[in-house]
């Protein structure tokens, strides 16, 4: 008999992809501008590190918010005997306020049907849990987050159907790809449950179009299944254009208080909107009061600490506070997304025209050897060994198409994005000049090579040191 | 359109443990505003010692004020969220471990995933040690709480352990063999046994002997031990609290990987709404498998640095568990003494934040219905929230689960006033062949009536 459960042994946890690995590497040689100029520079993690200095200030100003006092009173007691599940009241208030005006207060959020999380990978693993069975399917168009294969499917056993988008289109989601993700499912036999969408989307730090909304709204209707939009990014949105979210399009169509408004759900969190993914703050939003009510029963297994909730009940109450932070995160994320482009166009090198987001979707489909995902592992290791750079390879958020690569700018200090950059220029360049090499020093590169790809192969499946980041 | 866990409501929590919980919300105890309301008695909550980490706080607002040598640390902990944790809070709980253990027990924090509160970290060793449809032997009575924690989203099953009064409701190796065997007649795959130590709801620590038939059993079985000492710090009498560690070194299986201890800050130090708790255990393939899961339920790092810092202080935390022992003891003492002057007896305790009281001889009949009528009377009549034995799968009607640490001083004096009141009109009432009439039998009466009728459709929520 087994010792330990399948879980534990099968390896289903999914961390043994590259987008972890590299991960790694960074840890082992992590660039550091003083003591380690040559380091690993790591453009592999989505973390938002461009606005703490408004939050500093704020904290200052406000000190009886982390201090746990109210009115210069203590509430050391009260807090720390809060374990309602339902959460701190003025926390849940603050939040759908924050999320209202992240929608432009066009779109309603109604506290009571925030169910806290710690964090939005238990809100979304405790969604699977309430709305899959073990065997059921969620569609999710590709390329998407690698720690879904993880959050999603591991201890629920839900399984992913992708729904895949291509190039061709800037990656839309379409009906016929749609259509085609649910065919495929019903031919594994799965029961499909409902689409699951980050939005914006990562990798691609693009928002979903009013028409793609519509067209999964539409769709859920038809199937009668669930639409789970994970809005994480909702306030990353730096572009010309406002975020629509699946919301604004339930109102649009006027199908608030309908039978389809039940089978929409909305994850959020702040770990990217405002830099906390310490904090473990997440939420699902959802109009299904059973769902509201066994995944309220649910977050027992990660609720938010009440040391955190009250700190960001304060902060986020004050309105003065969050629309400069909203308008100013906005600013400097553009400018930083920017920064990223132009150093990437230097070196010949585009990416997915983008409009959210802490990344770019770049295309390196032009330096890679072949059409290939091999070749695309080759590449990305290049990048990460001789560039020095922790970039994401596609085939990790399952893309259907070889050369792509997810590169993070908002963790990082602008120098260290210049030096990034001239980093890859110089590789881009020494690289083309390389290919008019003759054919035997090519072979003595390619031999070299394929020693360090069997040290990695072999190293593949041991990993335990990862990230829990997106 | 719902998974069935939700549509089966599996949750385990429309037991009367939850229910008594919804009526007191609705009718709270106040000293001031409302001094006919309920009283609390149901949660097992340590209230006893906050003044203690307030005077620490207020000696050290910078921890607060999440600055480290007049340097802010905030943007670090903000962006903290390695799901190792953070290492000087990992190695904080483990100096707390060992001295609530006396230092006869070392913990590596290599071998330590943390999680948010011990109701995460029994989930997840669940996940990690068992498949859908297999067991865990749990001693009975135990907390209403397992039912939802270890079953419901794991497909795992419970199989009690039958303790009874007669022995002090000892473990022993008849019912452990009797258990397992019962899990086989049910075509169940036996995992493990799961015990709290010091258990809940017994207020007693488990005995060295019964630690040593335990790992005997579950070696020779080739099953697991989990040992959830969440109340480990609030052993406060003899005997002193022996952690199955210490009794696993004594039989050279310290480093058995097939024994995992659970704890928590929710109770020793008071703390439940910061959700910490932790799993420990030898065996590499679960401390890396349960580090991976918890994600799903990781510490603030703003929490994990105040702890860190709290703990990490040995004058305090030799100081804090001293004193806090000595006020559990003192508020024990007064609980039985009061219900003794009631002519109520309770199990001999040692630990935990309640006492197992037995009210058998109040019973109409030795039934669960009798005890059922009782608790409704308790709540209604006497106006106290205490959990009856049925809700923690007792195998003997007539016992409660009575707390105590959740209270004032005062407050414990009312309800062992309402309790000699209540007694003292039911001996009067027997004696006569007559109802007495109190000044609230009617309004009671009405509240019964709408109780009973409640009782199936409610939906509750609650903690330990």
């Amino acid at each position: 008999m087994k010792q330990l459960s399948t879980k534990v042994t099968s390896n289903a946890h999914g961390q043994d992809s590259s987008y972890f690995l590299g991960w790694e590497e960074y840890e082992k040689n992590p660039y550091d501008e003083i003591k380690n100029p040559n380091g690993i520079i790591q453009m592999g993690l989505a973390e938002n590190q461009l606005c703490f200095d408004l939050i500093e200030t704020w904290l200052a100003k406000n000190p009886d918010a982390a201090a746990l006092k109210k009115d210069g009173q203590s509430i050391f007691k009260e807090l720390a005997l809060f374990q309602d599940y339902h959460g701190l009241p003025e926390f849940k208030k603050a939040l759908a306020e924050f999320m209202e005006e992240i929608r432009g207060n066009r779109v309603t959020f109604d506290p009571s049907k925030i169910v806290l999380a710690a964090g939005s990978t238990s809100a979304n693993e405790t969604l699977m849990f309430c709305l899959a069975e073990p065997g059921d399917a969620f569609l999710l168009p590709t390329p998407y987050y690698p720690g879904f294969d993880r959050d999603l499917k591991w201890r629920t056993g839900a399984e992913i159907v992708p729904i895949h988008c291509s190039s061709s289109n800037g990656f839309q989601i379409t009906e016929s790809a749609l259509q085609q993700a649910y065919q495929q499912a019903q031919k594994l036999d799965l029961k499909v449950k409902g689409v699951l969408v980050t939005n914006p989307s990562n990798p691609l730090g693009t928002m979903l179009t009013r028409r793609e909304l519509n067209l999964l709204v539409d769709f859920i209707t038809s199937k009668n299944i669930h639409l789970i939009s994970d809005e994480i990014y909702s306030g990353t949105v730096f572009g010309f254009e406002q975020f629509v979210s699946v919301m604004d399009v339930l109102k649009d169509k006027k199908l608030e208080n309908s039978e389809v408004s039940k089978r929409v759900h909305v994850v959020y969190s702040l770990s990217k909107d405002l830099g906390l993914p310490g904090f473990r703050v997440g939420a699902i939003y959802s109009n299904d009061e059973m769902v509201v009510s066994a995944a309220t029963k649910m977050s027992s297994f990660g609720l938010v600490s009440s040391q955190t909730q009250y700190l960001l009940s304060a902060l986020l109450s004050d309105k003065k506070f969050t629309g400069t932070y909203l308008n100013e995160n906005q600013k400097r994320l553009k400018i930083r997304q920017k920064q990223l482009v132009s150093g990437l166009e230097a070196a010949g090198v585009t990416c997915l025209k983008s409009n959210a987001g802490l990344f770019c979707w770049v295309d390196m489909r032009h330096l890679l050897d072949t059409n290939t995902f091999e070749a695309e592992l080759e590449l990305w290791k290049k990048i990460v060994y001789e560039v020095k750079l922790n970039i994401s390879p596609g085939s990790s958020c399952h893309c259907t198409e070889p050369g792509w690569f997810r590169v993070c700018f908002a963790n990082m200090s602008e120098e260290t994005l210049d030096l990034a950059m001239k980093r890859l220029k110089e590789y881009v360049e020494s690289t083309d000049s390389r290919r008019v090499m003759s054919k035997s020093s090519h072979e003595r590169i390619k031999s070299l090579r394929k020693r360090t790809v069997s040290n990695w192969v072999f190293r593949v499946s041991w990993t335990d040191r990862v990230p829990d980041e997106r | 359109m719902l998974s069935s866990k939700v549509i089966n409501e599996s949750h385990g929590q429309d037991s009367s443990y939850f229910l008594g919980w919804q009526e007191y919300e609705k009718n709270p105890f106040h000293e001031t505003l409302n001094p006919s309301g309920i009283v609390q008695m149901g949660l097992a909550e340590n209230q006893l010692s906050f003044d203690l980490i307030e005077s620490w706080l207020d000696d050290h607002p910078e921890v607060l004020g999440l600055k480290k040598n007049e340097e802010s640390v905030f943007k670090h902990l903000a962006l903290f969220q390695d799901y190792h944790g953070l290492p000087a809070f990992k190695d904080a709980m483990a100096r707390f471990m060992e001295k609530i253990r006396g230092n006869k027990v070392k913990f590596n924090t290599n071998k330590m995933v943390l999680t948010a509160g011990s109701t995460s970290a029994n989930e997840t060793l669940m996940f990690c040690l068992a498949n859908p449809g297999d067991a865990f032997l749990i001693p009975a009575p135990y907390y209403p709480g397992f039912d939802r924690d270890l079953k419901w989203r794991t497909g795992v099953e419970i199989v009690p352990i039958h303790c009874v009064s007669s022995n002090g409701y000892k473990i022993t190796k008849e019912a452990l063999e009797d258990a397992y065997e019962r899990a086989h007649k049910l075509n169940l795959n036996v995992k493990g046994v799961l015990i709290t130590n010091p258990s809940n709801p017994l207020g007693t620590s488990t005995t060295r002997d019964e630690l040593d038939l335990l790992l005997t059993f579950t070696s020779a079985k080739k099953i697991h031990m989990v040992s959830d000492e969440i109340y480990s710090g609030t052993v406060f009498d003899s005997p002193e609290f022996t952690s199955v560690l210490e009794v696993a070194k004594d039989k050279n299986m310290d480093l058995d990987e097939k024994i995992h201890v659970v704890y928590s800050l929710s109770k020793d130090l008071g703390l439940p709404g910061f959700r910490v708790g932790l799993i420990y255990s030898n065996n590499e393939k679960v401390v890396s498998a349960a580090t991976k899961m918890s994600s799903f339920g990781l510490i603030s790092s703003q929490t994990q640095h105040l702890l860190a810092n709290l703990l990490s202080d040995e004058r305090f935390t030799t100081k804090y568990l001293e004193e806090n022992r000595k006020r559990l003891r003192e508020r024990r003492d007064r609980l039985v003494s009061g219900l003794k002057k009631a002519g109520i007896g309770c199990l001999k305790s040692n630990g935990g934040l309640f006492c197992w009281v037995d009210l058998r001889h109040l019973l109409k009949s030795n039934t669960f219905e009798a005890e059922h009528s009782l608790w409704t009377k308790v709540v209604c009549e006497v106006g106290l929230n205490i959990s009856p034995g049925s809700s923690c799968h007792s195998d003997e009607p007539g016992w409660f689960r009575v707390c105590f640490a959740n209270m004032s001083d005062q407050t414990l004096e009312v309800a062992m006033d309402r309790v000699h009141g209540f007694v003292e009109a039911m001996v009067m009432s027997g004696n006569h062949g007559k109802q007495k009439r109190t000044m609230w039998d009617s309004r009671r009466r009405s509240l019964i009536n709408k109780w009973v009728s409640k009782l199936s459709s409610v939906h509750c929520e609650s903690e330990r």
